[in-house]
């Protein structure tokens, strides 16, 4: 990979439009804004009942209806709920870049890399099926009588819906994109790593223009009790916008969020060329692996770092170096921050193993105080408010940040929104399982 | 069709600026067993490892058999070394699948790993080893989720999500949810074997293997790692993967006691669908310098690989009909990206299904890159052998790709009687000796993700 310096025009990677929906709206500003008012998207759960489980909140979207958004509502008549997410942040996204009016140069050279969650189990049906299959006599699941209640409660439509791959079909469809087309599940970490590989495939010349991002929801019966088995969720009893505090001494785990976020990534030449606006300019990617323990992240932050290490590299950016004014290279890092105890103590270890004695100076927050975690998405929604932040030139808080914790002691923006000069963010993403990547995103200079 | 090629010079050029990637270890898992020596020996041998579905009563589904890998054939605590042996607990069989495929990969590569031999320096840098593994939808176990249900029921027999939160999740063990998330296949192989390089877990059905051995190509091309473990693996041999088939209209009829290997014909006139294996298969992707410093042995080289995004009619790709433009737009994109002409392309593993709607789309897309010679050139079709096995597919055809060129020989041929109709070299014979240089992989999933691969022989 050629140094920053050295890229041409074909291998600068510009992001040329946004969009997201999330628990705190469907729009840019709506989400931005009250990001700048340290909102939180938090209540009790209405997907499901579910006043008896451990946990009993969530951050969901409200009152989002993708139809008025799409060009062709009937071919996608059957979209799963994360399906419609993915559409509804990548309208806005496109529409952003003005692909429609400025159309891309070839449609086999528009690519999509998403990573998008499993769509929601038929969970009433799924369930019942499996319930009334059951035979006491043997201890086990009567086959014949499963595949009979199967075909009869569960439908089509709806079970191929649940397939990953089900939210780049829909956005394929939609804008016609025909160029190379993945969708990965690294768990957490997804979206950041579908965001990087597509900046890799501009690079490299396979396609012009990349959809990137992802789209998530777990908040359904399995899903929820999938995190409280492994006590990852916050099971506060208390006021549900306050359960999310990450890097607080108090955290207690996440709070499951749902939605999506997606950019246009093109190269810098073929923006130029059909006259569309850089927002900015993706100009690192690192991805590691942890190698360590399914159920643990590596206790010294080692995976961590090396993602970081990788995005910086390929970004030309020396961690420990200082602008003339002395302001570090990094003016801003976009945490995974959780709010379970094991990763918010590494990822501050990991970024002091990366930065050193600047580490103290770089601001680094986690908008999952508001959002709550969208799982696959949050990646892709994460990058998006670093790309805002440089705009805006305004960090995104943590909010309920009360009592510090000895384990993490670096800048987390805590509670309020800053005024700051930023020009360059790293955006982290680390997934269970221990697959970490990271972006590094810069304000567009020509 | 498609953008026009850019002039040889430029090919040739843009091939030479790329680190060459080749192929250091092979290690497939199919219904033949563990590893590549079973599997080419059936295959070569005209056998079937399709058989009736013996884990459950499959008499309620459309297909009642399937190419399955056997508790004799795979047995996990003996794979994997003995201070793994608690973590096999959490391990669905998609990921007991990846981990021995893994293995036999390491081993055909004759790599030390941690995963080999503890404590031992491995052969190659573990920050310079990725893991690209494909992976599917895995359903949860039924009798476990059942079972702990049974306290859960509501006064019609159905399920009380009440009672569920209050007492019946409790059931299920603490780490139920990771038995059954898709990066687990990756997840585990890359702590057995020491990976810290970029991994990823891509999940496109059965495009999945041959993106995550592309992905891997583009990782090492651009510096990230010196070698990856690429593949994917799949078991749809379940009750929600029968079901979710089924209604795909993918399966072909296979009553209680009927042939299964017979009922699987692809690219027939006859034919009407497909029987599921369960498999997968992991290679050992690296460098070309970095392999040839250590003295690895070279199996094949993969030159060229791409991935397009089908036209689907029907928004989710099921019914792949239109799509032969956009499967022929990724061949012709991989064999640009390898600098190598459709005539040098010797023999073709396809897809090959037997769903009828998408062999057509993929014979017309042959048709359109190699014109009157697609009649003639081999195709290697394996489905009726090793059933159709998700996410593991195209990796088991990459796998057996690079055995074919390593052997110069081609497999036998099962099932299919005529294939008049579409024209194409796909009718059962025996296997034979082939003069072998450059084999095309093909395959396009169900959602339109389309992906093909060049493999040149190593001279």
């Amino acid at each position: 990979m050629n140094a920053r310096a050295d890229r041409s025009p074909s291998e600068r990677v510009v992001v040329t439009g946004m969009g997201w929906v999330t628990p705190l709206g469907h729009d840019l500003e709506t989400v931005w804004s009250a990001l700048m008012r340290g909102a939180s998207g938090m209540a009790p759960i209405t997907r499901f009942d579910a006043r008896t489980f451990p946990t009993t909140f969530a951050a969901e979207v409200k009152n989002f209806d993708v139809t008025p958004l799409l060009q062709d509502p009937a071919s996608h008549r059957n979209a799963g709920i994360n399906s419609q997410f993915a559409l509804g942040a990548a309208s806005q996204a496109w529409r952003q870049a003005e692909l429609a009016t400025k159309s891309p140069r070839n449609p086999r050279r528009v690519g999509i890399y998403l990573g998008a969650g499993e769509g929601v189990i038929d969970t009433p049906n799924y369930l019942s099926a499996n319930l009334r299959a059951w035979n006491a006599e043997t201890g086990k699941t009567d086959g014949v009588r499963w595949a009979k209640i199967g075909h009869e409660l569960m439908n089509a439509a709806r079970e191929i819906e649940q397939e990953p791959n089900m939210p780049l079909a829909h956005i394929a469809k939609e804008f016609g994109a025909r160029g190379p087309a993945y969708n990965c599940l690294t768990a957490c970490a997804a979206s950041t790593q579908a965001i990087g590989e597509a900046s890799s495939i501009l690079r490299g010349g396979e396609a012009d223009v990349m959809i990137a991002g992802g789209a998530h929801t777990m908040i359904h019966v399995l899903g929820v009790t999938g995190f409280n088995r492994l006590t990852a969720l916050s099971t506060s009893t208390g006021d549900p916008s306050k359960a999310s505090c990450p890097f607080d001494l108090g955290r207690g785990g996440f709070v499951m969020g749902e939605g999506a976020g997606m950019v246009i990534l093109e190269t810098l030449e073929h923006a130029q060329s059909r006259g569309a606006k850089p927002l900015a300019e993706l100009i690192g990617f690192g991805s590691s692996a942890d190698s360590y323990r399914i159920t643990d992240i590596e206790p010294t932050g080692r995976g961590a770092a090396a993602a970081m290490l990788q995005a910086l590299a390929q970004a030309g950016i020396d961690p420990h170096g200082r602008r003339s004014d002395g302001r570090p290279l990094v003016d801003y890092i976009s945490a995974h921050g959780t709010g379970t105890k094991e990763n918010d103590s590494i990822e501050t270890l990991a970024v002091k193993r990366v930065f050193g004695d600047l580490a103290k100076e770089i601001p680094m927050s986690s908008v999952k105080s508001m959002l709550g975690h969208l799982i696959a998405a949050a990646g892709a929604v994460e990058f998006i408010t670093c790309v805002m932040a440089i705009h805006r030139g305004m960090l995104p808080p943590t909010i309920n940040y009360t009592t510090p914790d000895p384990q993490c002691d670096l800048d987390y923006v805590a509670n309020t929104p800053r005024a700051a000069k930023v020009q360059t963010c790293l955006s982290n993403s680390f997934g269970f399982g221990g697959q970490n990547d990271t972006v590094c995103v810069t304000a567009f200079d020509e | 069709m498609g953008y026009p090629a850019p002039p040889m010079s430029t090919r040739a050029e843009s091939a030479q600026s790329k680190r060459r990637v080749i192929i250091t270890g092979n290690g497939p898992v199919s219904g033949f067993g563990v590893g590549m020596e079973p599997l080419w020996k059936g295959l070569c041998a005209g056998e079937s490892a399709i058989r009736p579905i013996t884990s459950f009563d499959p008499s309620g589904f459309i297909s009642t058999a399937a190419a399955m890998v056997t508790p004799e054939q795979l047995d996990i605590r003996t794979i994997v070394p003995k201070n793994y042996r608690k973590a096999t607990k959490v391990m669905a069989r998609d990921i007991e699948i990846a981990v021995a495929a893994a293995a036999s990969a390491v081993h055909s590569a004759r790599l030390t790993t941690r995963g080999t031999a503890e404590g031992v320096t491995p052969t190659i840098a573990p920050q310079r080893v990725g893991c690209h593994i494909g992976a599917g939808l895995i359903p949860a176990d039924s009798d476990e989720l059942a079972s702990a249900m049974l306290s859960c029921r509501d006064a019609q027999g159905g399920f009380d999500p009440g009672e569920w939160g209050r007492t019946g999740m409790a059931n299920l063990t603490p780490l139920w949810l990771l038995k059954y998330l898709p990066n687990m296949l990756a997840c585990h192989v890359t702590i057995i074997h020491d990976c810290q390089g970029p991994s990823n877990t891509l999940t496109c059905a059965e495009a999945s293997g041959g993106l995550s051995i592309g992905e891997s190509m583009r990782v090492i091309r651009r510096g990230d790692a010196d070698a990856c473990l690429s593949g994917g693996a799949e078991s749809k041999v379940n009750y929600m993967g029968l079901l979710r088939q089924t209604f795909a209209h993918r399966l072909a009829p296979v009553p209680t006691g009927a042939d299964g290997c017979a009922a699987v014909r692809p690219f027939d006139d006859a034919a009407q669908g497909t029987v599921l294996g369960e498999g997968g298969g992991i290679l050992i992707t690296e460098a070309f310098e970095s392999a040839h410093a250590r003295g690895a042995h070279a199996i094949a080289e993969l030159v060229g690989f791409a991935a397009r995004q089908c036209s689907c009619i029907d928004t989710v790709g099921v019914d792949l009909c239109g799509a032969d433009e956009d499967i022929a737009c990724a061949i012709e994109a991989a064999l640009h990206d390898g600098a190598v002409r459709a005539d040098e392309i010797d023999a073709i593993v396809p897809f090959g299904s037997g769903i009828p709607n998408v062999d057509a789309a993929e014979a017309k897309a042959l048709r359109a890159i190699f014109g009157d010679r697609t009649s003639t050139i081999p195709l290697i079709t394996l489905a009726p052998q090793i059933g159709i096995c998700g996410a593991g597919t195209s990796a088991l055809s990459v796998s057996v790709a690079a055995q074919c060129l390593l052997m110069q020989q081609l497999p036998a041929r099962l099932s299919t009687v005529s294939s008049a109709q579409l024209q194409v070299d796909a009718v059962a014979r025996s296997s034979r000796h082939h003069a072998l240089g450059t084999i095309l992989v093909t395959t396009t999933g169900m959602g339109g993700q389309s992906v093909a691969l060049v493999l040149r022989r190593m001279t």
